[in-house]
């Protein structure tokens, strides 16, 4: 395989999302408004009507669960860039050119792969950066100390993160070949954040503590079974004669 | 240049593709004529190396078609404009041509001179920076060619590159395939436009799941409808119409004071109609022998092909 050919495919897709504001606007706007929302909740929650400031004891609950929302970014972002490219230039007829062109096709995967998973994490470790700043600023002075960074962030970031996007990748390479149109892909593609979403919310209720390194490793193992399993059948579902006499 | 033997396509029970052989020549045009399901798209993908065959053989110059070693190699030296041009809208004109450039590994220079080239000769240079997405389907149509072209390919596969182009346009593209076959470059060219084959093609295929006829616009004329007598009578009378009865004349048709028939040798039958006419009074005042159409053998082919 050659990675220059991959490279070329992500760097024409990277042109192309320059110019498509939903596109921008997903993979900008989201992590960087998710990132400041996150420490002002935590700022003002519990001040209310005279209440008081979230303790302690519920903020160590409430940060490794914030933290753990990035994921569910990662599992979200990473599909509205991968319907476009994969099921977008399906709709645009341009998948039969690219495929006539001497490239195999897991170059063009793997290209369409990087286009649809660089920009997403990029974009979700810059908004974790302003996240973890911020929540320290609203959280050192209950807390004595500054929460991050820390290992179970590290693991959460450039672990997890990593592994939910490639999954949602992954798992839009496969719904491109059963839809015709972006947003249903978009849609479907996006189902991919409900078992995350379902983590997110056990974790703030602390019915699975994220705040245990331990806990991080048996979802991180899982995360990488699953891609491991979605990966053989996304190499399978996107082969040139598939894509031209199968798909939708 | 490119050869097929015995070659065939299934989808499941459907045969696609069945049983073609055909021969292209180096820096021929050869049109690729038949109905909508004949197989024309699939034979192309096929070609292209996009899709597997499922029996027979097909070769590129030296390179097998449904060899895997061979495919990236075949598809290095091939050209390829789809039915859809397939172009990126939000891109521009360059940054397409660029794109397409670099997967074929040509240098940036190569790239530079290349998309100057074919842009000037398309009359598209002044548009380089322009997205796509603003261009006139003919201009789409044009660029899409060029893309085609940019890694300056051996064989051009083109799959109805003058569809649904106003006349201006359908000639500009025409005009183009006409300078690239003077470069003597093989296109294999997939169309509807009997017209269009007729004028630039140098061989032409019939085909119609399997291969219907094959050979030059002439001869596919001459072999299938033959020729026709046209005779411009003064006037036509009982007389005259039950002289030309006894005479042994196929598919005769009387309009009017015109009469048309179809004749193998004009040289002999004609003397004998216009005689049998002068025996029964009648006068003559023309006499023309014409061919029969590319669009008439084209549909007495398919026709026949489909009984």
């Amino acid at each position: 395989m050659r990675l220059s050919k991959s490279w070329i495919i992500a760097s024409k897709d990277f042109k192309v999302f320059k110019k498509k504001k939903n596109i921008l606007y997903s993979v900008l706007v989201v992590p960087l408004l998710v990132s400041v929302l996150l420490p002002l909740v935590m700022d003002f929650a519990g001040t209310r009507n005279g209440g008081t400031r979230l303790q302690p004891a519920e903020l160590m609950v409430l940060l490794p669960a914030f933290t753990f929302f990035y994921l569910i970014l990662a599992g979200f972002i990473p599909a509205t860039i991968a319907s476009y490219t994969i099921v977008g230039e399906k709709v645009e007829k341009s998948l039969e050119r690219l495929l006539a062109t001497p490239t195999t096709d897991s170059e063009i995967l793997l290209g369409k792969g990087v286009a649809a998973f660089l920009p997403p994490i990029a974009s979700i470790l810059g908004g974790a950066t302003v996240f973890m700043v911020l929540m320290d600023l609203v959280t050192r002075d209950r807390l004595g100390y500054d929460y991050f960074p820390n290992w179970n962030a590290a693991i959460v970031l450039f672990l997890m993160v990593p592994l939910a996007a490639m999954m949602s990748v992954e798992w839009n390479v496969i719904v491109s070949g059963m839809v015709s149109d972006v947003r249903v892909a978009q849609q479907v593609g996006t189902l991919l954040v409900l078992p995350l979403g379902g983590i997110y919310v056990a974790g703030e209720l602390n019915l699975v503590p994220l705040g245990d390194t331990s806990n991080l490793l048996v979802i991180s193992s899982i995360l990488l079974a699953v891609n491991l399993l979605l990966f053989y059948v996304a190499k399978a579902a996107f082969r040139r004669e598939e894509i031209l006499t199968k798909w939708k | 240049m490119i050869e097929t033997s015995n070659l065939t396509k299934k989808f499941g029970d459907l045969t696609a593709v069945d049983g073609l052989t055909l021969r292209v020549e180096e820096g021929e045009v050869f049109g690729f004529l038949g109905p909508n399901g004949a197989g024309k798209t699939t034979t192309i993908r096929m070609l292209c190396c996009l899709i597997s065959k499922t029996s027979g053989e097909a070769r590129i110059a030296d390179y097998e078609v449904g060899n895997d070693a061979d495919a990236l190699k075949i598809r290095r030296m091939i050209g390829f404009m789809p039915d859809n041009v397939g172009l990126y809208d939000d891109l521009s004109a360059y940054d397409n041509l660029d794109f397409y450039g670099k997967l074929y590994d040509r240098t940036e220079p190569q790239r530079r001179e290349s998309i100057q080239r074919l842009l000037t000769m398309l009359g598209l240079w002044e548009k380089r920076d322009v997205a796509v997405g603003a261009f006139s389907k003919g201009m789409k149509q044009k660029l899409g060619i060029a893309c085609a072209l940019v890694h300056d390919p051996q064989v051009l596969f083109m799959d109805e590159p003058t569809a649904n182009l106003d006349p201006e346009a359908a000639k500009t593209v025409r005009d183009f395939i006409l300078d690239l076959k003077r470069e003597k470059r093989t296109i294999f060219l997939n169309t509807h436009n009997l017209d269009e084959a007729q004028r630039i093609c140098d061989k032409i295929a019939i085909l119609n799941k399997s291969l219907v006829a094959t050979g030059t616009p002439a001869d596919l004329e001459n072999s299938a409808g033959g020729m026709k007598t046209v005779v411009q009578m003064v006037k036509t009378s009982d007389a005259i119409l039950a002289a030309l009865k006894r005479l042994p004349l196929r598919n005769m048709v009387v309009e009017g004071s015109r009469l048309t028939v179809d004749v193998r040798v004009p040289e002999t039958e004609n003397v004998a109609i216009v005689d049998a006419i002068y025996a029964a009074g009648g006068h003559v005042q023309t006499v023309t022998v014409v061919g029969s159409t590319l669009e008439e053998t084209y549909l007495k082919l398919v026709r026949r092909d489909d009984q």
